[in-house]
């Protein structure tokens, strides 16, 4: 009893500095967003410099330490303690508040960027001192992107510190967000090169293989476009379905990716509300591959049109490419795709969305030697592996009939593996031979699932 | 006969995972009317996964397997309500609210509750079992806003109801019979290891104490406990997890064999004709040596069920356990075990153990001291390839020809460390006459050339 009453001292003290470090983080975090609104609305009265950017740091500083504060104390298997319980996580009413400002926020972004003046002038003297060149929207929005992906980052790191694979891949994601989606394309500017972003690709961005862009490319860059417009076509038809033959979409869905890097980040507290169902599969599959379909016939058009110098096809390639941009490139991947992370979960845009995890997961399925092979009969069908599947995998339907998850739409994070109680799954690459084969240590039902 | 045939009805008591893999099986080969009836809840859920409901991780929909369109697909129907008997002698079961049922066999898959060993108090309010989902439901009502719990027997439903409690902030103090936690299964080290991994979490263990009597407030509720050495602890719930019985008292006059559980032979047949039980609530008259009466685990429940489907199917197996295997998870640490490692050694029994620094995992292989025979392998904190352990087991390696594997055995997460190198240290210089492990013993070509996989896919 001795013994008892003394801990329970020692973890009271431990609680009170814990919650009181908590307190001023959150303190901070509300000083950071009021900085951040006087800047928006305020920039006549006080230079916008000072309290955007200013209130941007004092939220990230606030935002660490009381994640630090939140996660470190907490053991791994405690980590996804409440997340049904909590509202905010669980659809209640601050997840519909944060989903609807987000969404706010993107339609201001891509169509009233002018009522962000204020907050575009706050990150001038950042965009000068990267770019050399004024600030704007997009800057903005890549310098609040760039800033989610590390903190939360910070939070991902922390809640998956005892696997290793998840530490490495989270520095990855992060790595490949700040240097080669924020630094560098800000450095090229800089030295007047074209803005150009190494880490990402056709089908995904789509206009990396239009011929205008092209065009631009190597008139601008002159040496460097050309190895731009290269590296880009190597990526998309060579070195995507190579990478992808020997580990999976995962190298890039969940290792590179920057949509993907902010899902796995700022979008983890939400993975667990992407839909199970059949129902949602089939939505996933009728919009999908139509819009892989739609981006393949686009870029055609354009070039058959550039080719024949707009005599074959008229407008008609442009407007082409104009929808695609407005309702997938705009509508789709930024409005709904991260609007929507707190309703819908944090791979909206990826799972029904992306051309690109559309075309990596035709490969994965069909060309690859990754799948998730389950452990013999081990498998209890608790459900942690499916409910935490950001892509809306039912991952349990497999695993308790001890067969490997080979799917197309699986982005391979990881983290069925983490969550699951009995150590069932594991990632990993293997011979095509035998690839769909299962453990001889369950006999199996024959339903397929999808239908 | 047997067999089914596809205008008979099969009636299968009890939706858990035994009821449910039976019906699957069966259906996947005949075309009879099965029906499924349980009193418990309307849809199949995964029992082990009741603990993630309560600490929020899913919701309950979440641990539903299979949705309703499943089992409209597959023609099986659903009844929820109570069997208040079995009439053996017309095929029949009387339900509480339903019209009779009648079957042409009947599957008695009832499961188990909570053994209770007659203590004063057991019947206050705030004292539970964990099995059902009615006890789950319980467990939220009797513990919302106290402070402390007292968990009684050092088992696993213990150690998942005190995971649960902790996770909403509950001080739980464990009851535990023996000298450490679970220390009638695992040798001394791993519970050592156990132990002080269940204390770093907070919970405060009282070791080689039993429960004396619960002791109520004025309202009958519990207000704390006496143990049997004398000392009183307040709390406001006490978790009873020392075990579970088969669930068999509406089956007394039935004219069905009951002892413990449901008495069965190899078949899981009963005395009467077209009466079969299997899983918790079954209890095997003669069961093989080394072997025991009653399995009640989620994966035996499974096994059981696949052996009774084939005999229904016409396939008459007898039912082989073959190497036995179980899995568990200690807060932080997942437990594997494969084969046979006991508590206690005997003269004859040698092991290789290996734990690291900071005592989170450790790996034992338990052999035969004169053949070096392999008899098991316990893990904690790394997980195996159940595959090969078990062609390990089953095939008879001796402990030479399994490290010669051992490259090819680990099912961590890539980028995870591999502490094989450390045990195979131990194993040479225990073994110096040995040669290295084998070049080619990769899990790939060792599953290619033992045939480690079944072909009958289904997607």
């Amino acid at each position: 009893m001795h013994t008892a009453l003394i801990s329970e001292t020692a973890s009271t003290t431990s609680n009170t500095s814990q919650n009181v470090l908590k307190m001023a983080g959150l303190l901070l975090i509300s000083i950071g967003l009021l900085g951040i609104l006087v800047a928006a609305v305020g920039a006549d009265y006080i230079s916008p410099v000072f309290t955007g950017l200013g209130g941007t740091l004092v939220l990230t500083v606030g935002a660490l330490v009381y994640i630090w504060q939140s996660r470190w104390h907490k053991s791994p298997a405690e980590q996804n303690h409440g997340r049904w319980h909590q509202e905010a996580t669980s659809r209640g009413p601050s997840a519909w508040v944060i989903g609807f400002v987000l969404t706010g926020f993107y339609v201001l972004l891509y169509w009233f960027p002018d009522t962000l003046q204020g907050l575009i002038q706050a990150t001038e003297p950042l965009s000068q001192w990267l770019r050399g060149r004024p600030s704007d929207q997009w800057f903005l929005y890549g310098t609040f992107y760039t800033l989610a992906i590390l903190v939360m980052g910070v939070y991902a790191l922390l809640k998956y510190r005892n696997s290793r694979y998840h530490i490495i891949r989270t520095i990855s994601v992060m790595f490949f967000q700040l240097g080669f989606a924020f630094l560098l394309p800000g450095l090229l500017l800089m030295l007047n090169k074209p803005e150009y972003y190494f880490s990402y690709f056709w089908p995904l961005k789509y206009d990396y293989l239009f011929p205008g862009t092209i065009d631009y490319l190597v008139r601008d860059g002159a040496a460097l476009g050309v190895f731009m417009v290269f590296w880009g076509a190597v990526f998309s038809f060579l070195a995507t379905p190579v990478l992808t033959y020997f580990y999976g979409k995962r190298w890039y869905c969940s290792w590179v990716c920057g949509c993907g890097g902010l899902a796995e980040t700022a979008g983890d507290p939400y993975r667990h509300l992407s839909d199970k169902s059949r129902k949602a599969w089939q939505w996933e599959v009728a919009i999908l591959y139509p819009i892989l379909g739609f981006v393949i016939l686009t870029t055609l058009f354009l070039w058959v049109n550039s080719w024949s110098e707009g005599r074959l096809l008229g407008d008609l390639s442009g407007g082409f490419a104009s929808t695609y941009g407005f309702f997938i490139g705009a509508m789709f991947s930024g409005v709904i795709g991260v609007g929507f992370y707190p309703l819908m979960g944090n791979r909206v845009w990826c799972r029904f969305g992306c051309p690109m995890a559309a075309y990596l997961g035709l490969l994965q399925k069909h060309f690859s030697r990754f799948r998730i092979s389950t452990n013999g009969g081990q498998c209890i069908s608790c459900g942690n592996c499916s409910t935490y599947c950001e892509m809306g995998i039912d991952v349990r339907w497999y695993a308790q009939q001890g067969e490997p998850i080979i799917r197309a739409s699986c982005v391979g994070c990881g983290i069925c593996a983490h969550v699951c109680p009995r150590g069932v799954l594991k990632l990993e690459n293997g011979p095509r031979e035998d690839r769909y084969a299962g453990s001889p240590l369950i006999r199996r039902d024959e339903l397929r699932i999808l239908s | 006969m047997e067999k089914i045939n596809s205008q008979e009805h099969l009636v299968i008591i009890g939706n858990g995972i035994a009821g449910v893999t039976l019906t699957q099986r069966v259906r996947q080969r005949s075309k009879c009317r099965i029906t499924m009836v349980s009193a418990e809840s309307p849809l199949h859920f995964s029992r082990t996964a009741l603990m993630y409901v309560y600490m929020g991780h899913m919701r309950f929909q979440d641990i539903v397997p299979y949705a309703d369109w499943y089992w409209q697909e597959q023609q099986i129907e659903l009844v929820q309500d109570y069997v208040e008997r079995v009439e053996t002698r017309d095929k029949k079961l009387v339900l509480r609210d339903g019209a009779p049922l009648h079957y042409d066999k009947l599957v008695l898959a009832t499961g188990s509750s909570a053994t209770y060993y007659d203590w004063p108090g057991q019947t206050l309010k705030g004292v539970q079992g964990l099995v059902s989902l009615q006890d789950l439901e319980l467990m939220e009502a009797n513990t919302a806003g106290i402070q402390h719990a007292v968990i009684v027997g050092g088992g696993l439903i213990g150690v998942e109801m005190a995971e649960m409690l902790r996770s909403r902030g509950i001080a739980v103090t464990m009851l535990i019979r023996d000298k450490l936690y679970w220390h009638n299964v695992l040798p001394q080290q791993e519970a050592r290891l156990v132990t002080d991994h269940i204390r770093q979490h907070g919970i405060e263990l009282l070791l080689q104490e039993e429960l004396q009597e619960i002791l109520a407030d004025d309202t009958g509720k519990v207000r704390g406990i006496r143990t049997r050495s004398g000392h009183e602890l307040p709390c406001q719930f006490v978790g009873i997890t020392t075990g579970v019985k088969p669930n068999v008292d509406f089956l007394k006059g039935s004219g069905i064999d009951l002892d413990r559980g449901i008495l069965v032979n190899e078949f899981f047949e009963t005395n009467q004709p077209h009466v079969y039980a299997l899983s918790d609530c079954a209890q095997f008259r003669n069961p093989a040596p080394g072997q025991p009466m009653l399995e009640q685990l989620w994966y035996t429940g499974r096994l059981h069920a696949e052996a009774l489907a084939s005999t229904l199917l016409g396939d008459r197996q007898p039912y082989v356990r073959g190497p036995w295997f179980n899995s568990a998870k200690f807060f932080d640490i997942e437990y594997q075990t494969y084969g046979t490692v006991p508590a206690q050694f005997t003269e004859q029994q040698e092991s290789l153990y290996w734990q690291n620094e900071a005592a989170n995992k450790a790996i034992r292989f338990l052999y035969e001291k004169d053949t070096a025979r392999l008899l098991g392998i316990n893990l904690l904190g790394v997980r195996y390839r159940h595959d090969l352990c078990h062609h390990w087991l089953q095939q008879g390696y001796t402990l030479h020809e399994a490290m010669q594997e051992l490259p090819a055995v680990n099912f961590d997460p890539e980028l995870f460390q591999h502490y094989e190198e450390e045990l195979l240290r131990q194993y040479y210089t225990r073994f110096p006459d040995q040669p290295p492990p084998g070049r080619h013993s990769n899990w790939w070509e060792l599953r290619k050339r033992f045939g480690l996989f079944s072909d009958s896919t289904s997607c």
